[in-house]
Formats: C-alpha cells, sequence, structure tokens
C-alpha cells in the first residue's frame, strides 16, 4: 500500500519538468534568492567602498587615471587647516546634534506616552519634518535665516528684544549654531518615535510596583524607564550619530561650508573637493578618514551602552 | 512600640499617592503635558506653515514686513506656482523623480523579498552571518561611497542616466527593507510552509502562494519606506546627474531656482511645497505603516 503510495508520488516529481526540480534543490535556491540582493551590494557598496580606499592613496582627478601616490593625500590634508576646522565642526555638530535631538526627542516620547486626545493624529503630525525631503525643509530654514526677512528677527525686534536682525548665517559661531538647530529639528521626530515605542514595551505593572515602594517620578525614570529603555535607545544612538556625522544635505543646502569654509563638514568637504573641484582622489582620502570616527562612535554608543543593560540586567535578577 | 511606629508610617505612606493624583489633573496637567506639547508640535511644524505661507504671497508683501503682517497673507496669490510650473522644467523633474523612486523601490524590493525569504525560511549554514552582513550594510552611508561610486557610475556610461540611480540607490534600500520582511516571516507560522510542503508545493509556490500573501502588510511597509527614501535622497543624485531634465525634485530645487545673488524666496518655497507635498500625501495615506516599519526597524 504504501509502496505504491510512494511509487505514485515519484512519479508525479518525475513528471515535473527539470527546471521545476532545478528550483526544489535547496542550495540553488539559496543562491537564487540571495543573488539580487548580494550582488547589488557587493557591486554598489563593497567595491566602493575597496575602491574608495585605494583612490584615497591615488591622485585620480576627474577624467584622468590617477598612480598610486601612497599617503601623500593624506600628508597634504593634515597640514590644511580647512581640513581641521572640518574635523572639528563634524564633532562638535554630531556632539551637539546628537544630546540635543536625545534629550528633546526623549522628553517628547515621555509626554506622547500619557493618555492623550488624538494621539495617532499628533504622532502623524510630529513625523513630518521627518519624511519631507530634508534639502527641502532646509531650505525653508534658509528662508527663515534670512540675514534681511528672517521671521525670527521680526517677532524679536517687534517683542522689543532686539534692535537689529540677527545674524544667523553670516558669521562662523551663529552659522554653526543654526545648522546644529535645524538638525535637531529634524531629528526630533525620528527619536521620538522610536523611543515611543520602546515606552509603550514596559509593562505598567513595573511602575505599580515602583509606586508600591513609594518612588517619586523621577526615580521611577531613573531605575525603571531609562533603563529598559537603553537596548533601543543604543541602536536608535547608534544608527543617529553615523548618519548625523556623514550629514550633507543640511549644510549643502544652507551655507554650502561658508562663510569662509567655517561650517564644512567631513562629507561636504570630501564633496566640494572631489566633485565641482575634479581632485577625486583627495575628495576620497577625506570620506575615507570619516570611517574611523564612524566606527569609534558606533562601538562605543553601542558597547557603552549595551553594556550597562547588561549589567542593570544583572543587579535585577 | 514597634507596631506604633509601624501604623504612624502606613498613615502617611496612605496619604501620598492620592495627593500625587489630585496634583496630576488640572493646571499641573496644563503645565506639565500640553504646554510642551504645544510648544513641540508649533516647533516642529513652523516651517512647513512659513513654507506656505511664502508660497503664496506676492512679492510685494514678501519683502515688507513694516506694512503687512508677515505671518497672513494679505492677498495671496499663485504666480510663483505658475512660474515653477510653467516656466521652469519641474514637471519634468517630477516625473523623473517619480520614475526613479517607483524603479528602485521595485527593484528592492525584489531583491529584498528574496534574500529576507532565504535568510528567514531556507535557513543554512551561516545564515545569520549573511543577516549581518546585510544589516551591517545599512551602517555605511552614502557620504563615504559617493566618490567612488561615481568613477564605477562613468565607467559604466550611466553617468547622468536616471538608471544609475535606480541601481545605486539599492545600496541604502535593500538593507532596510530585508531587516523588516526578516522580521515580518519571522511573524508568519512556519506551520503554514509545513502544511503546504506536505502537500507537495514546491518552494517558489510556497513563497508566490503563501508567504507573500501573508506577508503583503510588511511588504506595503518597506515599499512606501523605501519609495519616501528615494525620493528623498539627495547626495548621489547630486553627483551623479548633470542636465537639468535628469535631475530629481530635491537636487533641481536646490540647483536649478538658484540664480545669481537674489534668491527668489517666493518661487523656492512653491518649489519646496510642491516637492514635499507627494511624499506628505502618500504618507498621510499610510501613516501607521510608516510607523510600524520604523518602530520595527528599530526593534529588530
Amino acid at each position: 500500500m504504501s509502496a505504491t503510495a510512494a511509487e505514485t508520488w515519484r512519479r508525479r516529481a518525475a513528471e515535473q519538468n527539470w527546471l521545476v526540480r532545478l528550483f526544489d534543490n535547496k542550495a540553488f535556491l539559496i543562491v537564487m534568492c540571495l543573488l539580487p540582493a548580494v550582488g547589488l551590494l557587493t557591486v554598489f557598496l563593497t567595491y566602493p567602498l575597496g575602491l574608495g580606499v585605494w583612490l584615497a592613496f591615488t591622485d585620480t582627478t576627474i577624467g584622468q587615471r590617477g598612480v598610486f601616490v601612497g599617503l601623500e593625500n593624506f600628508e597634504f590634508l593634515f597640514s590644511d587647516p580647512i581640513f581641521w576646522n572640518a574635523v572639528f565642526f563634524s564633532v562638535f555638530y554630531t556632539g551637539v546634534a546628537t544630546i540635543g535631538k536625545f534629550a528633546l526627542g526623549l522628553w517628547l516620547a515621555l509626554l506622547l506616552n500619557n493618555h492623550l486626545p488624538f494621539k495617532s493624529f499628533l504622532r502623524a503630525i510630529i513625523l513630518l519634518p521627518w519624511i519631507v525631503p530634508t534639502v527641502l525643509s532646509a531650505i525653508a530654514f534658509w528662508w527663515i535665516y534670512d540675514p534681511q526677512f528672517s521671521i525670527i528677527s521680526w517677532v524679536l525686534i517687534e517683542l522689543g528684544l532686539r534692535e537689529t536682525n540677527v545674524d544667523f548665517i553670516n558669521t562662523a559661531w551663529p552659522a554653526r549654531w543654526s545648522l546644529i538647530w535645524a538638525n535637531i529639528w529634524r531629528g526630533i521626530p525620528f527619536v521620538a518615535i522610536s523611543l515611543l515605542a520602546g515606552l509603550q514595551t514596559i509593562s505598567p505593572s513595573l511602575y505599580e510596583a515602583a509606586m508600591l515602594d513609594g518612588a517619586t517620578a523621577w526615580q521611577r525614570f531613573r531605575y525603571v524607564t531609562f533603563p529598559m529603555l537603553l537596548p533601543i535607545l543604543a541602536i536608535v544612538m547608534t544608527f543617529s550619530i553615523i548618519f548625523t556625522f556623514t550629514d550633507f544635505q543640511l549644510v549643502y543646502a544652507i551655507t554650502r561650508g561658508g562663510p569662509v569654509n567655517s561650517t564644512h563638514l567631513l562629507a561636504t568637504l570630501a564633496f566640494q573637493r572631489g566633485i565641482p573641484g575634479g581632485q577625486l582622489g583627495e575628495g576620497a582620502a577625506i570620506a575615507v578618514s570619516m570611517v574611523p570616527f564612524l566606527v569609534f562612535a558606533t562601538l562605543f554608543s553601542y558597547f557603552a551602552l549595551a553594556r550597562r543593560k547588561w549589567q542593570q540586567g544583572e543587579t535585577n535578577d | 512600640m514597634t507596631d506604633a511606629a509601624a501604623e504612624e508610617q502606613v498613615p502617611t505612606s496612605r496619604t501620598a499617592p492620592p495627593e500625587r493624583l489630585s496634583w496630576d489633573s488640572g493646571m499641573r496637567r496644563f503645565v506639565v503635558l500640553w504646554l510642551p506639547l504645544v510648544c513641540f508640535v508649533f516647533i516642529l511644524l513652523f516651517p512647513f506653515y512659513w513654507m506656505t505661507v511664502t508660497a503664496f504671497k506676492p512679492d510685494a508683501e514678501l519683502y515688507d514686513f513694516q506694512t503687512h503682517n508677515p505671518f497672513w497673507i494679505s492677498s495671496p496669490t499663485l504666480a510663483h506656482i505658475h512660474k515653477l510650473l510653467f516656466e521652469t522644467a519641474y514637471p519634468s523633474w517630477l516625473l523623473t523623480t517619480m520614475g526613479v523612486a517607483v524603479g528602485a523601490t521595485f527593484l528592492s524590493l525584489f531583491a529584498s523579498t528574496l534574500a529576507a525569504y532565504a535568510i528567514q525560511r531556507l535557513r543554512f549554514t551561516g545564515s545569520q552571518y549573511v543577516g549581518l552582513a546585510i544589516y551591517l550594510a545599512y551602517l555605511v552611508p552614502p557620504s563615504i561611497l559617493f566618490i567612488p561610486l561615481a568613477t564605477i557610475i562613468v565607467q559604466l556610461g550611466l553617468f547622468d542616466s536616471p538608471l544609475a540611480l535606480i541601481l545605486v540607490y539599492p545600496t541604502f534600500l535593500v538593507p532596510f527593507c530585508t531587516w523588516l520582511l526578516i522580521g515580518y516571516f519571522k511573524s508568519i507560522p512556519f506551520e503554514l510552509e509545513e502544511c503546504a510542503l506536505i502537500d507537495g508545493a514546491t518552494r517558489l509556490q510556497i513563497l508566490r502562494q503563501i508567504t507573500l500573501p501573508l506577508a503583503v502588510p510588511g511588504l506595503i511597509s518597506a515599499g512606501i519606506f523605501s519609495f519616501t527614501l528615494s525620493w528623498n535622497e539627495f547626495i548621489y543624485a547630486l553627483a551623479f546627474i548633470q542636465s537639468s531634465e535628469n535631475k530629481t525634485v530635491p537636487v533641481a530645487i536646490l540647483t536649478e531656482l538658484i540664480t545669481g545673488d537674489v534668491y527668489q524666496w517666493g518661487a523656492l518655497m512653491a518649489g519646496a511645497l510642491l516637492g514635499s507635498l507627494p511624499v506628505a500625501i502618500f504618507y498621510s495615506f499610510f501613516v501607521d505603516y510608516y510607523v510600524s516599519s520604523l518602530t520595527g526597524a528599530v526593534k529588530e
């Protein structure tokens, strides 16, 4: 009985043509399934990454194949004050903007975690700055920061707080702070909504237990909310640091690195030297010099936060 | 003695919570919750309001704050929108952007669905490491890649062609979509596929007829997310496209509308508004998918 069943089954399998059988072969199927994704990523991500490192050690310009020049590009950059200024501003921009984004984003997430009417509508509105193309909202900020027709200047003068227009982007330090504020503005929604998702997974019984033990609001935040939020905080912060450090759009749209190169980030400097300037080798060297910062920032934020989470878990058990 | 001490403590700890609750209502709730929330919403939305107001203001009002209140429009005009639509190549920028976004989205969805299925369902030795490698690819920012990619694009003869963007955008879309879909496939019971296997279905039939229909919400999330990310992409489009009519909206507005030293703020804001509207409208239809994909990707 069972033998005949197996035989018919085998015959049916044989009836299927070889193509179908090939696609039912697990190893073949795995290769075929991974091929598009891995192929795309290899050709347009891994290979360029390697090529970028190679270009950094050559004197390639647009339209001319370069030759290997060793560390010449880096030696030139290390003696270039504009490069060091870009390094400084990239670190400063990332540091201040990350702190601002996470402080305000966490605050907003805690506010949204209350019982509110129209909660989903509020959440939808708050995500808007993150959905809209960054360059376009950056242009809006550029207009808000206009030296002559800034709306902020107008309000401050009308309120009698200032006599003259505020100088937002025409000198180095105000320009830096203006860019940092625009970056914080753009980053708040992402941080707030991600952390809100983390907050909603925290069990209310933990707060009830803390309340019974007489914990104050601050203690409930410090010893319940914060430790429970750390894993998601670590991931969101890693992403935020990487994409703030390599930011390009905001600076390019609002100041283009000016006034007098004071607001160049490494990415905008790499673009300026590499594409319009034509010095592909030098641009690639600037881009490659971002990698150590990125690796360090990633490892730091990930391990620092992840380790504290682990310690917290151990003491709680 | 000990009893007395305990009794003394009990009333104080009992009175504390009601007191806090009574504080929670009214004035305190307003100051602690509503006031900051209103400030947040105001600050987050103000640039959009300002963008809209500027786009519909005639130039006379735009540059004269003394006689007109800048927060309001006395005589709204469509002049800036008209100028944008009929005197610039805006419609063709819009078409290019739409084409690139749709093409890149479908390419990434195709690649990442197959990859996620292979990693999550056709478990094989090292499938975790392939997943991890794809995740790490998401951490490589475009700012590092655009210079070498520009040389590759030139070598492939794709410079100044929207096809270059369709091929390059998956570098940041595929890792994201793959991780989103791996998470989604995980939530689909494996037993359903086992049933189909016992019934003699091939692996491809299972993927097409069982897993994919169940994963539609995940596919929609990944799709609209990819669409938005491609619409908003800037640095590759800036570096790889030269001719005016092939530019995408964000790049074109920044490079084509700014002529000379006097900025046409009305037209610029109209361009920014019209460039944001498609994604904003798209977004308003799929808000829940956005939130779920954003938070889903972070949780994975």
